[in-house]
């Protein structure tokens, strides 16, 4: 049986890697996911993980190297934040347009400037058209049970896609939790060995990485568009079959206290367990108030979203990240016109907060709902409003 | 003809036959691992040059690329000219690509998961992509200490996007980011010091080669890939294209790039410099530099004073491996 352990989430996923029997660490260090990294260098100095670790000199090489390591057919891993993210960007597209499945834990970090090593998803949404799988996460748990996810799905032979394992900076990534590790004997059942198909072998040369003019680009880039969006059936079975071991059940769209809901609140990440106590306070005062968490941004759980929130009369979206001059929140943004066509659906409210570490409390989360129903009957001439923000 | 041909010389004193020995011709592999019907332009010494490294590394090779003139011609959709595994991904993290496979195949060899084969990696780019762009993640793989070869294949400008100046195109030479105009003599600045960069990371072996000298570069890029540890080899790529010279006369500018002390040939073998070929008598600068358009500008004055530095600076390079 799994054991229950207090535990830094940050080292928890270090355990967790090294149960996977990862081959290929590349890593460079950044606030807030240094941990990670940190406790993976540890684990394999003293000998418990047997893994090369290569201590690139950016985030850039840490990518580009894994790249390399998964082409050559070994298990990879790394681990990355904020500006980390971003000085990785041009190369989270080779990794997914090349099929090759790395696993990334990204502890959420807002971009400068003004410098902030605190949380946000400004990282995570600026990187949502790479053709990555994203998962969020809301706890330690969950952050475990994920990156061990990550690994199956993206080794799976109809997937061979680049995961991110999203976890917010400091409110999970540096917070000690009671998690359930798993045994060896259980993460061996669940994850088979990676086995590449047509890794970089002298034996039976490959070329990678062509160059594509004209004539072909659109099909190359629609076949991986068609996998990424079939990676869905992946992603439901492995969680499936997580659920049979583990007994614990994820999926893409999950629903809290939303059956006959007239208005839903929707979060993404840690913020998730604030606004269910929330949801309970305003239950107990008598609100029909449901909470939709969204933990698969890509692929994007269309269908799963569509019946999550249809019979609501308020959809309230709180978004960590703006998109300047744009919609303000991606997220809603993106709800939004999953739902434009739909003859049944909700007025949707956007709300940007929680940025660069700025904490939303569990009145917090009252107060946005009540301005959020305020809103939804007055209108308002803003796109979007900021929560929290001082004038 | 033949048989006599070959005893040719065998008379002449030893010193003498040791300074020739570069030119020796020996009999090499037929297969090509860098295949034939590439895009790559007339006259380009480039190819020749990947062609010969090709032979040189054999079957039992990894190589990844960087984006560039040879990533561009060899991998063109639905076709590829490798006849040996390659990667290309993008322009400027190729060493660091090369880490990661280098280090992909350490660790399933460690675990059995793979046979031991004792693969050599090696990493090939441009100008742009090793003294520019890469030049951070070549310090860095360098440092690390991969077992990798690195290589780069200087034709001395961005001659893919259409002769852009790099850090490696020489004083005075014009291209389009450094047009030669009324008031500008073209390139400003010296051609960067790769060799000392990467001769400043204390690897095992360092070298220069051209394809001008087939068996010297073959023979330096298989002494590099026995190297455990990383090792670089720079070659200079005549690019008759970006260098405006007649295609016919790629291999022969090569060798003037040599025979003036432009582009010396040597070695840096765990710190120690080893000239390959001793040249008695440099020819003038002047006779490499006239049968290119990127210098046609240049006036006496201008081309006195690089004369006078490829000679200082030639000279410095001789004490060095003498010293």
């Amino acid at each position: 049986m799994a054991k229950r352990v207090g535990i830094e989430v940050s080292v928890a996923i270090g355990e967790v890697v090294t149960m996977t029997n990862t081959d290929v660490i590349a890593a460079y260090p950044i606030t807030p996911q240094t941990h990670i990294v940190e406790h993976l260098a540890k684990l394999v100095a003293d000998g418990e993980l047997d893994a090369e670790y290569i201590p690139v000199e950016s985030e850039h090489s840490a990518l580009s190297a894994c790249l390399g390591a998964a082409a050559a057919g070994a298990r990879t891993f790394t681990a990355t934040a904020g500006q980390g993210l971003e000085l990785m960007h041009e190369v989270l597209y080779i990794a997914s347009s090349m099929q090759l499945p790395v696993v990334m834990a990204v502890a959420n970090r807002a971009l400068s400037a003004p410098l902030s090593v605190w949380g946000d998803h400004s990282d995570a949404m600026a990187v949502r058209d790479t053709g990555w799988i994203q998962i969020f996460t809301e706890n330690g748990q969950e952050v475990v049970d994920n990156i061990l996810c990550a690994f199956r799905i993206a080794e799976d032979r109809g997937v061979l896609l680049p995961v991110m394992v999203h976890l917010d900076g400091f409110h999970l990534s540096h917070v000690i939790e009671p998690i359930l590790l798993p045994e060896q004997s259980e993460v061996d059942a669940f994850l088979p060995p990676n086995d590449y198909p047509l890794p970089l072998d002298p034996a039976k040369p490959v070329t990678m990485g062509d160059f594509g003019p004209p004539f072909i680009y659109t099909e190359v880039k629609w076949a991986q568009e068609v996998n990424l969006r079939k990676s869905m059936e992946t992603i439901l079975k492995c969680w499936g079959e997580f659920d049979r071991i583990f007994k614990r059940c994820y999926h893409p769209v999950e629903c809290y206290r939303s059956e006959d809901a007239e208005v839903l609140l929707l979060t993404m990440g840690s913020f998730s367990e604030t606004a269910m106590t929330a949801i309970d306070q305003m239950r107990q005062q008598g609100k029909n108030i449901g909470l939709i968490k969204l933990r698969l941004w890509r692929p994007f759980p269309f269908d799963e979203i569509r019946s999550a929130v249809r019979d609501a009369e308020v959809l309230i979206v709180l978004d960590r990240a703006l998109s300047f001059g744009g919609p303000g929140g991606p997220v809603a943004s993106e709800i939004r016109s999953a739902l434009y066509n739909e003859d049944k659906r909700p007025k949707i409210v956007s709300f940007v907060g929680g940025l660069g570490g700025r904490d939303i409390t569990v009145s917090g989360f009252s107060e946005m709902v009540n301005r959020g129903i305020e809103i939804s009957k007055t209108g308002s001439k803003h796109e979007f409003e900021i929560f929290g923000a001082r004038e | 003809m033949g048989k006599k041909s070959i005893d040719v010389g065998l008379d002449l004193p030893l010193k003498i036959r040791a300074r020739h020995a570069i030119h020796e011709v020996r009999p090499v592999t037929i297969k090509e691992n860098f295949a034939p019907g590439n895009r790559s332009c007339i006259g380009c010494a480039e190819a020749l040059a990947v062609r010969l490294t090709c032979k040189a590394l054999g079957d039992n090779v990894i190589i990844a690329m960087a984006t560039g003139c040879m990533e561009i011609v060899s991998s063109q959709l639905p076709y590829t000219s490798w006849e040996v595994p390659w990667i290309h991904t993008l322009f400027e993290n190729t060493a660091a690509v090369a880490s990661g496979i280098e280090a992909g195949l350490e660790a399933m060899v460690r675990k059995g998961r793979i046979p031991a084969r004792e693969t050599k990696i090696v990493a090939m780019a441009g100008d742009g992509g090793t003294a520019d762009i890469g030049l951070q993640a070549l310090s860095g793989a360098l440092e690390r200490g991969h077992n990798f070869l690195y290589i780069c294949f200087d034709n001395e400008a961005y001659m893919n996007t259409g002769v852009q100046r790099s850090s490696s195109t020489p004083y005075g030479a014009s291209t389009t980011t450094s047009p030669a105009g009324k008031v500008s003599i073209g390139q400003i600045t010296p051609k960067k010091d790769m060799l000392g960069i990467v001769a400043a990371h204390n690897i095992p072996y360092i070298a220069t080669a051209c394809p001008s000298y087939p068996f010297d570069l073959m023979d330096k890029v298989a002494k590099a890939a026995a190297v455990k540890g990383p090792a670089y080899v720079h070659i200079l790529s005549v690019c008759p294209v970006g260098w405006r010279s007649p295609s016919e006369l790629s291999v022969r500018i090569g060798r003037l790039a040599v025979e003036t002390g432009i582009f010396p040939l040597y070695e840096i073998e765990n710190g120690k410099y080893k000239m390959s070929l001793s040249l008695p008598k440099l020819k003038p600068v002047y006779d490499y530099m006239r049968l290119q358009g990127r210098f046609r500008h240049l006036s006496e004055d201008t081309i006195k004073q690089i004369q006078q530095r490829v000679t200082e600076e030639y000279q410095k390079l001789v004490a060095k491996a003498e010293g």
